[in-house]
Protein backbone atom coordinates (compact mmCIF):
# COMPACT_ATOMS: atom_id res chain seq x y z
CA UNK A 1 0.00 0.00 0.00
CA UNK A 2 1.14 3.52 -0.78
CA UNK A 3 2.53 5.42 2.21
CA UNK A 4 0.80 8.56 3.47
CA UNK A 5 1.40 11.45 1.12
CA UNK A 6 2.77 13.97 3.61
CA UNK A 7 3.07 17.17 1.59
CA UNK A 8 3.82 20.89 1.60
CA UNK A 9 4.48 23.89 -0.63
CA UNK A 10 7.36 26.38 -0.77
CA UNK A 11 6.63 29.67 -2.53
CA UNK A 12 9.10 32.34 -3.60
CA UNK A 13 7.44 35.72 -3.98
CA UNK A 14 8.33 38.35 -6.55
CA UNK A 15 9.51 41.57 -4.86
CA UNK A 16 9.89 45.15 -6.08
CA UNK A 17 10.63 48.45 -4.36
CA UNK A 18 8.92 51.71 -5.22
CA UNK A 19 10.30 55.16 -4.52
CA UNK A 20 13.75 53.81 -3.76
CA UNK A 21 16.31 51.44 -5.19
CA UNK A 22 17.26 48.43 -3.15
CA UNK A 23 18.98 45.19 -3.90
CA UNK A 24 16.23 42.50 -3.82
CA UNK A 25 18.22 40.45 -1.30
CA UNK A 26 18.28 43.45 1.04
CA UNK A 27 14.61 44.24 0.42
CA UNK A 28 13.70 40.61 1.12
CA UNK A 29 15.73 40.65 4.34
CA UNK A 30 14.05 43.87 5.43
CA UNK A 31 10.73 42.15 4.88
CA UNK A 32 11.49 38.99 6.86
CA UNK A 33 13.15 41.02 9.63
CA UNK A 34 10.17 43.36 9.81
CA UNK A 35 7.95 40.36 10.44
CA UNK A 36 10.41 38.75 12.85
CA UNK A 37 10.63 42.09 14.68
CA UNK A 38 7.03 41.61 15.74
CA UNK A 39 8.14 38.41 17.49
CA UNK A 40 11.37 39.09 19.39
CA UNK A 41 11.72 35.41 20.32
CA UNK A 42 11.73 34.13 16.77
CA UNK A 43 13.95 31.11 16.29
CA UNK A 44 16.78 30.68 13.79
CA UNK A 45 17.01 27.85 11.29
CA UNK A 46 19.55 25.08 11.79
CA UNK A 47 21.45 24.02 8.65
CA UNK A 48 23.34 21.09 10.14
CA UNK A 49 21.58 18.46 8.02
CA UNK A 50 21.03 20.32 4.74
CA UNK A 51 22.50 18.59 1.71
CA UNK A 52 20.68 19.72 -1.41
CA UNK A 53 23.36 18.32 -3.74
CA UNK A 54 22.37 14.67 -3.29
CA UNK A 55 20.73 13.17 -6.36
CA UNK A 56 17.78 10.79 -6.17
CA UNK A 57 19.29 8.63 -8.86
CA UNK A 58 21.95 7.65 -6.36
CA UNK A 59 24.97 9.77 -7.23
CA UNK A 60 26.36 13.24 -6.69
CA UNK A 61 26.83 15.36 -9.80
CA UNK A 62 30.20 17.09 -9.94
CA UNK A 63 29.63 19.15 -13.04
CA UNK A 64 26.09 20.18 -12.20
CA UNK A 65 25.24 23.18 -10.12
CA UNK A 66 23.84 21.93 -6.85
CA UNK A 67 21.61 24.51 -5.23
CA UNK A 68 23.37 26.67 -2.71
CA UNK A 69 22.27 26.94 0.87
CA UNK A 70 22.65 30.58 1.72
CA UNK A 71 23.52 30.39 5.37
CA UNK A 72 24.11 34.07 5.89
CA UNK A 73 20.60 35.11 4.95
CA UNK A 74 17.66 35.65 7.19
CA UNK A 75 15.93 32.52 8.32
CA UNK A 76 13.22 31.88 10.83
CA UNK A 77 10.76 29.28 11.99
CA UNK A 78 7.16 30.20 12.69
CA UNK A 79 5.01 28.77 15.47
CA UNK A 80 2.77 27.13 12.86
CA UNK A 81 5.77 25.00 11.92
CA UNK A 82 6.50 26.91 8.70
CA UNK A 83 9.85 28.29 7.60
CA UNK A 84 10.13 31.92 6.46
CA UNK A 85 13.36 33.04 4.87
CA UNK A 86 15.24 34.73 2.08
CA UNK A 87 16.17 32.38 -0.75
CA UNK A 88 18.33 33.87 -3.48
CA UNK A 89 16.68 37.23 -4.12
CA UNK A 90 13.16 36.39 -2.95
CA UNK A 91 11.26 36.05 0.29
CA UNK A 92 10.08 32.46 0.60
CA UNK A 93 7.64 30.65 2.85
CA UNK A 94 7.57 26.87 3.23
CA UNK A 95 4.36 25.55 4.71
CA UNK A 96 4.63 23.08 7.58
CA UNK A 97 4.34 19.40 6.71
CA UNK A 98 0.68 18.58 6.02
CA UNK A 99 -1.35 15.37 5.69
CA UNK A 100 -3.87 16.56 3.10
CA UNK A 101 -4.32 18.94 0.19
CA UNK A 102 -6.88 21.03 2.08
CA UNK A 103 -4.37 21.49 4.90
CA UNK A 104 -1.77 22.64 2.36
CA UNK A 105 -4.28 25.17 1.01
CA UNK A 106 -4.87 26.50 4.52
CA UNK A 107 -1.16 26.93 5.28
CA UNK A 108 -0.44 28.37 1.84
CA UNK A 109 -3.12 30.98 2.56
CA UNK A 110 -1.55 31.59 5.98
CA UNK A 111 1.79 32.10 4.22
CA UNK A 112 0.21 34.75 1.99
CA UNK A 113 -1.05 36.48 5.11
CA UNK A 114 2.44 36.38 6.66
CA UNK A 115 3.78 38.01 3.49
CA UNK A 116 1.07 40.70 3.63
CA UNK A 117 1.71 41.45 7.30
CA UNK A 118 5.46 41.57 6.66
CA UNK A 119 4.97 44.13 3.91
CA UNK A 120 2.71 46.20 6.15
CA UNK A 121 5.29 46.13 8.98
CA UNK A 122 8.18 46.94 6.65
CA UNK A 123 6.33 49.71 4.82
CA UNK A 124 5.23 51.30 8.10
CA UNK A 125 8.91 51.83 8.90
CA UNK A 126 9.80 53.21 5.46
CA UNK A 127 9.31 56.85 4.38
CA UNK A 128 5.82 57.62 3.05
CA UNK A 129 6.80 57.46 -0.64
CA UNK A 130 8.78 54.24 -0.27
CA UNK A 131 7.13 50.88 -0.63
CA UNK A 132 7.98 47.18 -0.90
CA UNK A 133 5.44 45.28 -3.02
CA UNK A 134 5.11 41.51 -3.28
CA UNK A 135 3.72 39.29 -6.03
CA UNK A 136 2.70 35.64 -5.78
CA UNK A 137 3.75 34.72 -9.32
CA UNK A 138 6.62 32.89 -11.00
CA UNK A 139 8.12 35.07 -13.70
CA UNK A 140 8.89 38.68 -14.55
CA UNK A 141 8.02 38.31 -18.25
CA UNK A 142 11.67 38.84 -19.16
CA UNK A 143 12.96 35.32 -18.82
CA UNK A 144 13.55 35.29 -15.06
CA UNK A 145 11.63 32.72 -13.07
CA UNK A 146 11.26 31.81 -9.40
CA UNK A 147 9.48 28.81 -8.04
CA UNK A 148 6.51 27.43 -6.22
CA UNK A 149 7.69 23.97 -5.24
CA UNK A 150 5.60 21.09 -3.95
CA UNK A 151 6.93 18.29 -1.79
CA UNK A 152 5.49 14.80 -1.37
CA UNK A 153 6.65 11.90 0.78
CA UNK A 154 7.20 8.75 -1.27
CA UNK A 155 8.36 5.26 -0.46
CA UNK A 156 12.12 4.79 -0.79
CA UNK A 157 11.46 1.34 -2.30
CA UNK A 158 9.69 2.83 -5.31
CA UNK A 159 12.07 2.65 -8.31
CA UNK A 160 12.84 6.24 -9.23
CA UNK A 161 12.64 5.58 -12.98
CA UNK A 162 9.02 4.42 -12.75
CA UNK A 163 8.15 7.38 -10.56
CA UNK A 164 9.81 9.91 -12.88
CA UNK A 165 8.25 8.61 -16.10
CA UNK A 166 4.64 8.38 -14.96
CA UNK A 167 4.54 11.52 -12.83
CA UNK A 168 5.82 13.43 -15.87
CA UNK A 169 2.57 12.59 -17.67
CA UNK A 170 0.63 14.25 -14.87
CA UNK A 171 2.98 17.25 -14.64
CA UNK A 172 2.61 17.97 -18.35
CA UNK A 173 -1.16 17.51 -18.58
CA UNK A 174 -2.31 18.89 -15.19
CA UNK A 175 -1.34 22.31 -16.55
CA UNK A 176 -4.91 22.63 -17.87
CA UNK A 177 -6.14 23.31 -14.33
CA UNK A 178 -2.96 24.26 -12.39
CA UNK A 179 -1.88 27.06 -14.75
CA UNK A 180 -1.89 30.57 -13.30
CA UNK A 181 -1.92 32.04 -16.83
CA UNK A 182 0.69 34.20 -18.52
CA UNK A 183 0.66 36.98 -21.10
CA UNK A 184 3.44 36.36 -23.61
CA UNK A 185 6.15 33.79 -24.13
CA UNK A 186 9.56 33.48 -22.47
CA UNK A 187 10.86 30.47 -24.32
CA UNK A 188 14.44 31.19 -25.45
CA UNK A 189 14.59 32.34 -29.06
CA UNK A 190 10.90 33.17 -29.34
CA UNK A 191 9.33 36.61 -29.45
CA UNK A 192 7.04 37.23 -26.49
CA UNK A 193 3.95 38.28 -28.45
CA UNK A 194 3.97 35.13 -30.60
CA UNK A 195 2.11 33.48 -27.70
CA UNK A 196 -0.41 36.14 -26.66
CA UNK A 197 -1.64 34.09 -23.70
CA UNK A 198 -0.62 30.72 -22.24
CA UNK A 199 -1.83 28.46 -19.45
CA UNK A 200 1.18 28.49 -17.14
CA UNK A 201 3.88 30.79 -15.82
CA UNK A 202 6.49 28.04 -15.75
CA UNK A 203 6.28 25.90 -18.90
CA UNK A 204 8.72 28.10 -20.86
CA UNK A 205 11.54 27.37 -18.42
CA UNK A 206 12.02 23.60 -18.69
CA UNK A 207 14.93 22.26 -20.71
CA UNK A 208 15.49 18.74 -19.35
CA UNK A 209 13.25 15.77 -18.60
CA UNK A 210 15.06 14.88 -15.40
CA UNK A 211 17.90 16.41 -13.36
CA UNK A 212 19.17 18.04 -10.20
CA UNK A 213 19.18 21.73 -11.07
CA UNK A 214 16.44 24.18 -10.15
CA UNK A 215 17.90 27.44 -11.48
CA UNK A 216 19.59 26.43 -14.75
CA UNK A 217 18.43 23.92 -17.36
CA UNK A 218 15.42 23.17 -15.20
CA UNK A 219 14.13 19.57 -15.35
CA UNK A 220 10.47 18.48 -15.37
CA UNK A 221 11.37 15.94 -12.66
CA UNK A 222 13.78 17.28 -10.08
CA UNK A 223 16.05 14.67 -8.54
CA UNK A 224 17.09 16.48 -5.38
CA UNK A 225 17.37 13.70 -2.81
CA UNK A 226 17.08 15.39 0.53
CA UNK A 227 14.25 13.69 2.41
CA UNK A 228 14.51 15.66 5.69
CA UNK A 229 13.42 12.43 7.42
CA UNK A 230 14.51 8.80 7.62
CA UNK A 231 16.36 8.33 4.29
CA UNK A 232 16.16 4.53 4.51
CA UNK A 233 12.38 4.62 4.36
CA UNK A 234 11.44 7.74 2.46
CA UNK A 235 12.06 10.08 -0.41
CA UNK A 236 10.79 13.62 -0.65
CA UNK A 237 9.73 14.25 -4.25
CA UNK A 238 10.64 17.89 -4.85
CA UNK A 239 8.34 19.21 -7.59
CA UNK A 240 9.43 22.35 -9.41
CA UNK A 241 7.08 22.47 -12.42
CA UNK A 242 4.08 24.08 -10.72
CA UNK A 243 2.75 27.64 -10.75
CA UNK A 244 1.91 29.60 -7.60
CA UNK A 245 -1.88 29.69 -7.60
CA UNK A 246 -4.11 32.50 -6.44
CA UNK A 247 -7.12 30.15 -6.60
CA UNK A 248 -7.42 28.00 -3.48
CA UNK A 249 -9.23 25.27 -5.38
CA UNK A 250 -6.44 25.22 -7.98
CA UNK A 251 -3.90 24.60 -5.20
CA UNK A 252 -6.23 21.95 -3.75
CA UNK A 253 -6.45 20.20 -7.12
CA UNK A 254 -2.75 20.57 -7.86
CA UNK A 255 -1.69 18.93 -4.59
CA UNK A 256 -4.63 16.52 -4.28
CA UNK A 257 -4.42 15.03 -7.77
CA UNK A 258 -0.63 14.80 -7.64
CA UNK A 259 -0.77 12.98 -4.28
CA UNK A 260 -3.28 10.49 -5.72
CA UNK A 261 -1.23 9.93 -8.89
CA UNK A 262 1.87 9.33 -6.75
CA UNK A 263 -0.03 6.81 -4.64
CA UNK A 264 -1.13 5.01 -7.83
CA UNK A 265 2.48 4.90 -9.06
CA UNK A 266 3.63 3.53 -5.69
CA UNK A 267 1.01 0.78 -5.89
CA UNK A 268 1.91 0.22 -9.57
CA UNK A 269 -1.62 0.41 -10.91
CA UNK A 270 -0.99 2.85 -13.77
CA UNK A 271 -0.51 1.36 -17.25
CA UNK A 272 2.86 2.23 -18.71
CA UNK A 273 1.28 3.27 -22.00
CA UNK A 274 0.42 6.53 -20.22
CA UNK A 275 4.06 7.57 -20.64
CA UNK A 276 4.68 10.51 -22.97
CA UNK A 277 6.95 10.22 -25.99
CA UNK A 278 8.29 13.77 -25.85
CA UNK A 279 7.44 15.47 -22.56
CA UNK A 280 9.52 18.64 -23.06
CA UNK A 281 7.85 19.48 -26.36
CA UNK A 282 4.48 18.50 -24.87
CA UNK A 283 4.97 20.84 -21.90
CA UNK A 284 5.02 23.99 -24.02
CA UNK A 285 2.56 22.66 -26.61
CA UNK A 286 -0.06 22.27 -23.85
CA UNK A 287 0.74 25.56 -22.16
CA UNK A 288 0.78 27.60 -25.36
CA UNK A 289 -2.71 26.51 -26.41
CA UNK A 290 -5.61 27.99 -24.42
CA UNK A 291 -8.02 26.36 -26.92
CA UNK A 292 -6.98 23.05 -25.26
CA UNK A 293 -6.86 21.32 -28.65
CA UNK A 294 -3.10 20.67 -28.75
CA UNK A 295 -2.22 16.99 -28.60
CA UNK A 296 0.61 15.15 -26.89
CA UNK A 297 2.07 11.85 -28.04
CA UNK A 298 2.03 8.73 -25.90
CA UNK A 299 4.77 6.12 -26.13
CA UNK A 300 2.33 3.91 -28.06
CA UNK A 301 2.15 6.59 -30.75
CA UNK A 302 -1.39 7.71 -29.98
CA UNK A 303 -1.97 11.46 -29.84
CA UNK A 304 -4.38 12.80 -27.21
CA UNK A 305 -5.18 16.22 -25.82
CA UNK A 306 -4.01 17.06 -22.31
CA UNK A 307 -7.66 16.91 -21.22
CA UNK A 308 -8.05 13.42 -22.65
CA UNK A 309 -4.90 12.30 -20.83
CA UNK A 310 -6.28 13.81 -17.63
CA UNK A 311 -9.57 11.93 -18.07
CA UNK A 312 -7.53 8.71 -18.38
CA UNK A 313 -5.68 9.49 -15.14
CA UNK A 314 -8.99 10.32 -13.43
CA UNK A 315 -10.54 7.02 -14.59
CA UNK A 316 -7.58 5.15 -13.17
CA UNK A 317 -7.86 7.12 -9.94
CA UNK A 318 -11.55 6.29 -9.56
CA UNK A 319 -10.78 2.59 -9.99
CA UNK A 320 -7.85 2.89 -7.59
CA UNK A 321 -10.05 4.55 -4.97
CA UNK A 322 -12.50 1.63 -5.08
CA UNK A 323 -9.80 -0.96 -4.79
CA UNK A 324 -7.33 0.66 -2.38
CA UNK A 325 -9.19 3.57 -0.78
CA UNK A 326 -7.67 7.05 -0.54
CA UNK A 327 -6.81 7.24 3.17
CA UNK A 328 -3.19 8.05 2.22
CA UNK A 329 -4.22 11.54 1.01
CA UNK A 330 -6.54 12.35 3.94
CA UNK A 331 -5.93 13.75 7.40
CA UNK A 332 -5.77 10.70 9.68
CA UNK A 333 -9.20 10.10 11.23
CA UNK A 334 -11.10 12.42 8.87
CA UNK A 335 -12.18 10.47 5.80
CA UNK A 336 -13.86 12.01 2.75
CA UNK A 337 -11.27 14.27 1.24
CA UNK A 338 -10.05 11.70 -1.28
CA UNK A 339 -13.54 11.51 -2.76
CA UNK A 340 -13.76 15.32 -2.69
CA UNK A 341 -10.55 15.54 -4.74
CA UNK A 342 -11.93 13.06 -7.30
CA UNK A 343 -15.21 14.98 -7.55
CA UNK A 344 -13.53 18.33 -8.09
CA UNK A 345 -11.04 16.81 -10.51
CA UNK A 346 -13.97 15.53 -12.58
CA UNK A 347 -15.78 18.85 -12.27
CA UNK A 348 -12.83 20.86 -13.53
CA UNK A 349 -12.06 18.52 -16.45
CA UNK A 350 -15.70 18.41 -17.58
CA UNK A 351 -15.97 22.18 -17.22
CA UNK A 352 -12.84 22.78 -19.29
CA UNK A 353 -14.06 20.34 -21.93
CA UNK A 354 -17.50 21.95 -22.18
CA UNK A 355 -16.65 25.64 -21.84
CA UNK A 356 -13.56 26.91 -19.99
CA UNK A 357 -15.42 30.06 -18.88
CA UNK A 358 -17.58 27.80 -16.71
CA UNK A 359 -14.62 27.13 -14.37
CA UNK A 360 -13.36 30.71 -14.10
CA UNK A 361 -14.08 30.60 -10.35
CA UNK A 362 -11.51 27.83 -9.79
CA UNK A 363 -8.94 27.96 -12.62
CA UNK A 364 -6.54 30.90 -12.49
CA UNK A 365 -5.61 30.99 -16.19
CA UNK A 366 -9.27 31.07 -17.20
CA UNK A 367 -10.03 33.92 -14.78
CA UNK A 368 -6.97 35.87 -15.91
CA UNK A 369 -7.57 35.33 -19.62
CA UNK A 370 -11.09 36.69 -19.24
CA UNK A 371 -9.62 39.97 -17.90
CA UNK A 372 -6.88 40.14 -20.52
CA UNK A 373 -9.23 39.44 -23.44
CA UNK A 374 -11.90 41.75 -22.03
CA UNK A 375 -9.49 44.65 -21.64
CA UNK A 376 -7.96 44.04 -25.07
CA UNK A 377 -11.32 44.18 -26.80
CA UNK A 378 -12.56 47.16 -24.74
CA UNK A 379 -9.52 49.31 -25.58
CA UNK A 380 -8.54 47.73 -28.91
CA UNK A 381 -5.20 46.53 -27.55
CA UNK A 382 -3.06 44.13 -29.58
CA UNK A 383 -0.74 41.40 -28.22
CA UNK A 384 2.38 42.94 -26.72
CA UNK A 385 0.60 45.97 -25.25
CA UNK A 386 1.95 46.84 -21.79
CA UNK A 387 -1.53 47.06 -20.26
CA UNK A 388 -2.14 43.40 -20.95
CA UNK A 389 1.11 42.39 -19.25
CA UNK A 390 0.26 44.74 -16.36
CA UNK A 391 -3.01 42.84 -15.84
CA UNK A 392 -1.02 39.58 -15.78
CA UNK A 393 1.40 40.89 -13.11
CA UNK A 394 -1.18 42.67 -11.03
CA UNK A 395 -3.38 39.57 -10.86
CA UNK A 396 -0.78 38.34 -8.31
CA UNK A 397 -0.30 41.61 -6.33
CA UNK A 398 -0.29 40.82 -2.59
CA UNK A 399 -1.84 44.21 -1.69
CA UNK A 400 -5.54 43.44 -1.23
CA UNK A 401 -6.61 46.79 -2.71
CA UNK A 402 -4.52 46.18 -5.85
CA UNK A 403 -4.84 42.42 -6.30
CA UNK A 404 -6.87 41.59 -9.42
CA UNK A 405 -7.33 37.92 -8.45
CA UNK A 406 -9.41 39.13 -5.51
CA UNK A 407 -11.90 40.70 -7.89
CA UNK A 408 -12.64 37.85 -10.27
CA UNK A 409 -14.91 35.75 -8.02
CA UNK A 410 -12.51 32.92 -7.10
CA UNK A 411 -14.08 30.34 -4.84
CA UNK A 412 -12.80 30.20 -1.28
CA UNK A 413 -12.19 27.00 0.74
CA UNK A 414 -11.20 28.45 4.10
CA UNK A 415 -12.64 31.29 6.17
CA UNK A 416 -10.53 34.31 7.12
CA UNK A 417 -10.69 33.17 10.76
CA UNK A 418 -9.29 29.74 9.92
CA UNK A 419 -6.45 31.36 7.95
CA UNK A 420 -5.69 33.80 10.78
CA UNK A 421 -5.47 30.90 13.26
CA UNK A 422 -3.15 28.95 10.92
CA UNK A 423 -0.61 31.79 11.02
CA UNK A 424 0.35 30.79 14.56
CA UNK A 425 -1.10 27.28 15.08
CA UNK A 426 0.56 24.22 13.52
CA UNK A 427 -1.30 21.31 11.92
CA UNK A 428 -2.21 18.57 14.45
CA UNK A 429 -1.31 15.66 12.24
CA UNK A 430 2.45 15.86 11.51
CA UNK A 431 5.72 16.52 13.35
CA UNK A 432 5.12 20.21 12.59
CA UNK A 433 2.85 20.05 15.65
CA UNK A 434 5.83 19.23 17.91
CA UNK A 435 7.98 21.93 16.28
CA UNK A 436 5.30 24.60 16.47
CA UNK A 437 4.11 23.83 19.99
CA UNK A 438 7.65 23.75 21.43
CA UNK A 439 8.32 27.12 19.80
CA UNK A 440 5.11 28.50 21.26
CA UNK A 441 5.77 27.20 24.75
CA UNK A 442 9.54 27.62 25.07
CA UNK A 443 10.66 30.32 22.63
CA UNK A 444 13.70 31.13 24.79
CA UNK A 445 14.88 27.56 25.10
CA UNK A 446 14.70 26.35 21.50
CA UNK A 447 17.98 27.54 20.02
CA UNK A 448 17.59 26.06 16.56
CA UNK A 449 15.03 24.22 14.48
CA UNK A 450 14.87 22.50 11.15
CA UNK A 451 12.63 20.00 9.42
CA UNK A 452 13.93 16.94 11.24
CA UNK A 453 15.16 18.19 14.61
CA UNK A 454 14.85 20.74 17.38
CA UNK A 455 17.77 21.87 19.54
CA UNK A 456 17.08 22.90 23.14
CA UNK A 457 19.18 24.84 25.61
CA UNK A 458 18.51 23.15 28.93
CA UNK A 459 20.70 25.38 31.07
CA UNK A 460 24.00 24.15 32.46
CA UNK A 461 24.24 21.07 30.25
CA UNK A 462 25.27 20.74 26.59
CA UNK A 463 22.58 21.61 24.06
CA UNK A 464 20.14 18.75 23.50
CA UNK A 465 19.00 17.79 20.04
CA UNK A 466 15.66 16.04 19.54
CA UNK A 467 15.60 14.27 16.17
CA UNK A 468 12.25 14.05 14.39
CA UNK A 469 12.89 11.53 11.63
CA UNK A 470 9.26 10.42 11.25
CA UNK A 471 6.99 13.04 9.63
CA UNK A 472 3.84 11.37 10.99
CA UNK A 473 5.04 11.34 14.61
CA UNK A 474 5.19 14.28 16.96
CA UNK A 475 1.49 14.86 16.31
CA UNK A 476 -1.09 16.22 18.74
CA UNK A 477 -2.38 12.67 19.30
CA UNK A 478 1.10 11.41 20.19
CA UNK A 479 2.85 14.28 22.01
CA UNK A 480 0.07 16.77 22.82
CA UNK A 481 -0.31 15.64 26.46
CA UNK A 482 3.44 15.28 26.91
CA UNK A 483 4.06 18.89 25.88
CA UNK A 484 1.12 20.12 27.97
CA UNK A 485 2.31 18.35 31.11
CA UNK A 486 6.00 19.30 30.80
CA UNK A 487 6.87 22.49 32.64
CA UNK A 488 10.33 22.84 31.12
CA UNK A 489 12.14 21.54 28.03
CA UNK A 490 14.35 19.54 30.40
CA UNK A 491 11.26 17.78 31.69
CA UNK A 492 10.00 17.20 28.15
CA UNK A 493 13.34 15.72 27.08
CA UNK A 494 13.49 13.53 30.18
CA UNK A 495 10.06 12.17 29.39
CA UNK A 496 11.00 11.64 25.74
CA UNK A 497 14.15 9.85 26.85
CA UNK A 498 12.76 7.87 29.78
CA UNK A 499 11.19 5.12 27.73
CA UNK A 500 8.73 7.57 26.26
CA UNK A 501 10.34 7.45 22.85
CA UNK A 502 7.96 4.61 22.00
CA UNK A 503 5.01 6.93 22.38
CA UNK A 504 6.65 10.11 21.14
CA UNK A 505 7.82 8.32 18.05
CA UNK A 506 11.23 9.95 18.18
CA UNK A 507 14.47 8.24 18.97
CA UNK A 508 16.16 9.23 22.23
CA UNK A 509 17.36 12.80 22.24
CA UNK A 510 21.08 13.06 21.75
CA UNK A 511 23.77 15.56 22.59
CA UNK A 512 24.25 18.29 20.06
CA UNK B 1 -13.35 17.15 5.91
CA UNK B 2 -16.11 17.83 3.44
CA UNK B 3 -17.91 20.29 5.71
CA UNK B 4 -14.65 22.10 6.34
CA UNK B 5 -14.53 22.89 2.66
CA UNK B 6 -17.07 25.60 2.16
CA UNK B 7 -18.82 25.26 -1.12
CA UNK B 8 -19.15 28.84 -2.18
CA UNK B 9 -19.59 28.63 -5.91
CA UNK B 10 -20.00 32.07 -7.29
CA UNK B 11 -23.34 33.08 -8.72
CA UNK B 12 -21.77 33.26 -12.12
CA UNK B 13 -20.44 29.70 -11.87
CA UNK B 14 -23.84 28.28 -10.95
CA UNK B 15 -25.58 30.11 -13.74
CA UNK B 16 -23.06 28.90 -16.24
CA UNK B 17 -23.80 25.29 -15.31
CA UNK B 18 -27.55 25.62 -14.81
CA UNK B 19 -28.14 27.43 -18.09
CA UNK B 20 -26.05 25.05 -20.12
CA UNK B 21 -28.92 23.16 -21.77
CA UNK B 22 -31.78 25.66 -21.60
CA UNK B 23 -33.51 27.45 -24.44
CA UNK B 24 -31.65 29.87 -26.77
CA UNK B 25 -33.52 32.81 -25.21
CA UNK B 26 -32.11 31.93 -21.81
CA UNK B 27 -28.70 31.54 -23.44
CA UNK B 28 -28.85 35.08 -24.79
CA UNK B 29 -30.00 36.34 -21.43
CA UNK B 30 -27.12 34.54 -19.78
CA UNK B 31 -24.52 35.88 -22.17
CA UNK B 32 -25.87 39.40 -21.69
CA UNK B 33 -25.64 38.97 -17.94
CA UNK B 34 -22.08 37.68 -18.25
CA UNK B 35 -21.20 40.59 -20.49
CA UNK B 36 -22.63 43.08 -18.00
CA UNK B 37 -20.64 41.45 -15.20
CA UNK B 38 -17.48 41.56 -17.23
CA UNK B 39 -18.10 45.23 -18.05
CA UNK B 40 -18.40 46.05 -14.35
CA UNK B 41 -15.26 44.08 -13.64
CA UNK B 42 -13.34 45.84 -16.42
CA UNK B 43 -14.48 49.22 -15.03
CA UNK B 44 -12.87 48.21 -11.75
CA UNK B 45 -9.71 46.96 -13.47
CA UNK B 46 -9.37 50.22 -15.38
CA UNK B 47 -9.51 51.98 -12.02
CA UNK B 48 -7.01 49.90 -10.03
CA UNK B 49 -4.59 48.99 -12.82
CA UNK B 50 -1.16 50.60 -12.42
CA UNK B 51 -1.57 54.07 -13.95
CA UNK B 52 1.60 53.88 -15.99
CA UNK B 53 1.43 50.31 -17.26
CA UNK B 54 4.46 50.67 -19.49
CA UNK B 55 6.77 51.84 -16.68
CA UNK B 56 5.37 49.25 -14.32
CA UNK B 57 5.90 46.36 -16.72
CA UNK B 58 9.35 47.60 -17.72
CA UNK B 59 10.53 48.01 -14.12
CA UNK B 60 9.17 44.68 -12.97
CA UNK B 61 12.48 42.81 -13.11
CA UNK B 62 13.29 39.88 -10.88
CA UNK B 63 16.37 37.85 -10.24
CA UNK B 64 15.90 34.17 -10.95
CA UNK B 65 15.21 32.16 -7.86
CA UNK B 66 14.94 28.63 -6.51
Amino acid sequence: MAIHKVCGIETEYGIITRGFDANPVVASSVLVNAYAGNFPQMIGWDFADENPGLDARGFVLDDAFPPEVEMHLVNSVLTNGARYYVDHAHPEVSTPECTSASQVVLFDRAAEEVIRRSAESANAKLPADHEIVLYKNNSDGKGNSYGCHENYLVDRNLPFGRLAGLITTHFVTRQVFTGAGKVGCEQPGRASHTVPFQLTQRADFFEEEIGLETTLKRPIVNTRDEPHCNPNLYRRLHVIVGDANMSEVATFLKVGTTAIVLAMIEDDVLPHNLLLANPLQAMTAVSHDPSLRATVERVNGQRLTALEMQFLLLENAEKYAQQYGLACVEDPGTPGEGEAILARWKEVLEGLEREPASVSQIVDWVAKMRLVDGLASRHGLTPGHAKLKAVDLQYHDMRPERCLARRVGLESMWSADAVAAAISEPPDTTRAFFRGKCLQKWPNDVVAANWDSLVFDVGDEPLRRVPMMEPLRGTRAIVGDLIDSSKTPRELIEMLGAGASETSGFVDPGMY
Amino acid sequence: MAERIQKQRSERGNDAVADESTAPAAGTERSEKLKAELDDLLDEIDEVLESNAEDFVKSYVQKGGE
